[in-house]
């Protein structure tokens, strides 16, 4: 399976096939910076402790790990523990990479940030960075996130960011990273790109992911100090990757652990309007690396769908893409109907509302353990809280819930 | 000798300099790209840079974006394409060189796209989003196949960087004038001419500069700091406008200029 010697990205920013850097030449020497400026910084003790400073008396970290005992009692199969990214300041575990990403950009001397965002929860964390460090801050998001979540768009305003409205395509995700790489080429010499997951041109997965291990390294540790051994199985729902990226890392090694990404099946993976990349995609090249893409025969990319904003994307990260292939991670998907029921489930039971992107993952669960033992345990990434997610949820289930 | 080596070396010993607009092949109907492709030759194109339409095309700016959509929502594919430019290669004498993206190609198939592009008399290929650390994907198939990768290098490009490329490059080297997305800009500064002398001077190819140039002024104002232009979007442009006159005008903007090398 895997190797004890799990070291990837290669030197050129490869996961297997995947990755590299697919992008414009105006942009090569920003992200040969980029990868030099973040080794230094990695290797500079006094940048690890602002972070690792910042992570604890601003952040809040470290989120707990909490054992569902109700849910667990319903569903009588495995133990069920729930990684509480959604007690981050801002709400989800974007805050974790938008904070490492922003000091690398004060430490690189760049004023000035550019990010994209689909549910608002990268933008929030990112402007809520930028606030703190005194950075100018411009987010990109789809108009029609921008109407699935405007209270995060009153946030980040409320934060100093400036939001632009995109309409190209299909006005989500993928659009907005077009344009933040349109911005970003035309700015790149003054301004940092804080991309929001684990995809883009190598260094960025493996920046956003390293600043995400953290929540996999806490969830490792806290584990065995509660149950004296490793979980069964961990879960994480997937749109580009980030949350499943920070949490499985630390446990590839692991053999014996079950890895499971959850990615969104939307109205269902035998219509158009899905976004299950790893189910129904293909390998490709978008936003300046190969991973799997949804596409259709002639490369052009298509657009996703999903209940949730953040993982209505069309590709997912490379490193993902790579763990698929050789089989480490088992890549499942989980449709808006099914979440839905998550979302309702966890709420009554745990008294959490779960985001919608966390409810696929907890959908996921929800099939999982009652086929596993009552002494095996599996952790959920609960990635963010649903407070952003109440309107589009009472939408769907008419408010009488 | 290569077909984009033939002309540039023609225009050498002529003392001219080259001009390569930019047509988004399907924008129109794909029935259209054949009369465009004579109308820009017999109207004086070096070469001709067809575009194929992708749906996600970071390096371009709004006007060749939209051109692309106009043209996915006619139903052009990369493979249309290349049979169209197989039917019209007997009557067309000047390089046609591909620009599109990575992904429509991989779709394809990297070695039957170089293979039908071959036997379609395709000369050369210009990909934004493939920069030198990861052309190997490509260049083999396409070296062995006679079809020439066009490199860029950019204003953000180091000295040491931009030697790397040019010693690679095949045909010409294609400067981007400026930090950004294709489009129309109202003018340039003294930094690119600086540039593009720069490069000028390390490079054994032709230098052409590209985007951001669409009047006959910046024609002629950075033309003599290179050795030929490559205008996209204001052709689309004129295209779209009717106005084929427009066109004829910005190429023969660069006839009035010598080729010798302006001081700055």
């Amino acid at each position: 399976m895997t190797s004890l010697t799990y070291t990837l990205p290669d030197e050129r920013g490869h996961f297997g096939a995947y990755g590299g850097r697919y992008v414009p030449e105006t942009l090569m020497q920003a992200v040969l910076e980029l990868e030099i400026e973040y080794k230094k910084a990695m290797a500079d003790p006094s940048f690890q402790r602002s972070l690792h400073g910042l992570l604890k008396d601003y952040v809040g970290r470290e989120t707990p790990l909490y054992f569902a005992h109700n849910l667990t009692e319903h569903l009588k199969g495995a133990k069920i523990y729930l990684k509480r990214e959604d007690l981050n300041h801002t709400g989800a575990h974007k805050i974790n990479n938008s904070l490492g990403q922003a000091l690398l950009a004060e430490r690189m001397g760049k004023r000035k940030v550019v990010a994209e965002t689909g549910a608002g929860q990268h933008g929030v964390a990112t402007a809520t960075a930028c606030a703190l460090l005194g950075l100018e801050c411009m987010i990109y998001m789809g108009a029609e996130d921008i109407h699935r979540q405007q209270m995060n768009v009153f946030r980040m305003e409320l934060l100093g960011a400036k939001v632009i409205s995109v309409n190209s395509g299909s006005a989500t995700l993928k659009d907005a990273v077009n344009e933040a790489l349109r911005y970003w080429v035309t700015n790149v010499e003054d301004t940092h790109y804080i991309l929001g997951s684990v995809m883009g041109p190598h260094p960025f997965p493996m920046i956003v992911r390293d600043f995400q291990s953290v929540i996999g390294y806490e969830t490792r540790k806290q584990f065995i100090e509660k149950e004296g051994k490793l979980p069964e199985a961990v879960v994480a729902c997937i749109g580009g990757g980030s949350n499943a990226m920070g949490m499985f890392y630390p446990f590839i090694k692991d053999e014996t652990v079950r890895l499971f990404g959850v990615e969104a099946a939307g109205l269902g993976i035998d219509t158009y309007k899905h976004a299950a990349s790893m189910t129904k995609g293909k390998p490709g090249i978008l936003h300046g690396a190969m991973m799997y893409l949804l596409q259709d025969g002639n490369g052009q990319i298509q657009e996703a769908h999903s209940i949730s904003a953040g993982l209505d994307y069309p590709g997912v990260g490379p490193e993902h893409s790579h763990l698929k292939d050789i089989g480490r991670v088992h890549y499942e998907s989980i449709k808006d109907e099914e979440a839905l029921e998550a979302l309702k489930l966890l709420c009554q039971l745990e008294g959490i509302i779960p985001a919608l992107e966390s409810s696929h993952a907890i959908a996921y669960a929800l099939k999982l353990a009652p086929t596993m033992n009552r002494d095996d345990g599996v952790v959920i990434c609960l990635s963010g809280r649903g407070d952003k997610d109440v309107e589009t949820v009472r939408a769907r289930l008419g408010g009488n819930e | 000798m290569t077909r984009i080596h033939k002309v540039m070396q023609e225009l050498k010993n002529n003392n001219g300099k080259a001009f390569v607009p930019y047509v988004m092949a399907g924008d129109g109907g794909l029935q259209s790209l054949p009369e465009r492709i004579t109308f820009l030759e017999k109207a004086g194109a070096t070469a001709i840079e067809i575009g194929i339409p992708f749906s996600d095309p970071v390096a371009d700016g709004p006007v060749i974006q939209q051109a692309g959509l106009r043209a996915l929502e006619n139903g052009t594919t990369l493979k249309a394409v290349i049979q169209t430019i197989g039917e019209i290669r007997p009557i067309v004498h000047i390089p046609l060189i591909i620009m599109t993206y990575m992904n429509p190609i991989l779709a394809y198939g990297i070695p039957k796209f170089i293979e039908d592009s071959f036997r379609a008399g395709v000369d050369g290929l210009i990909l934004p989003d493939l920069p030198v650390e990861e052309e190997d994907i490509i260049a083999g198939h396409a070296d062995k196949a006679g079809i020439e990768i066009i490199r860029l290098v950019s204003l953000t490009s180091p000295l040491e960087r931009i030697h790397n490329i040019a010693n690679r490059g095949k045909g010409f080297l294609y400067a981007v004038t400026v930090n950004g997305i294709t489009g129309v800009r109202q003018g340039f500064n003294e930094q690119l001419l600086q540039h593009l002398k720069k490069v000028k001077n390390i490079s054994n190819l032709p230098v052409l500069a590209g985007f951001g140039i669409s009047t006959s002024t910046h024609v002629q104002e950075i033309i003599q700091y290179c050795d030929g232009v490559i205008v996209g979007s204001k052709i689309i442009e004129l295209f779209n406008q009717g106005d084929l006159d427009g066109i004829v005008e910005l190429i023969n903007a660069v006839k009035t200029v010598k080729n010798s090398l302006k001081d700055l």
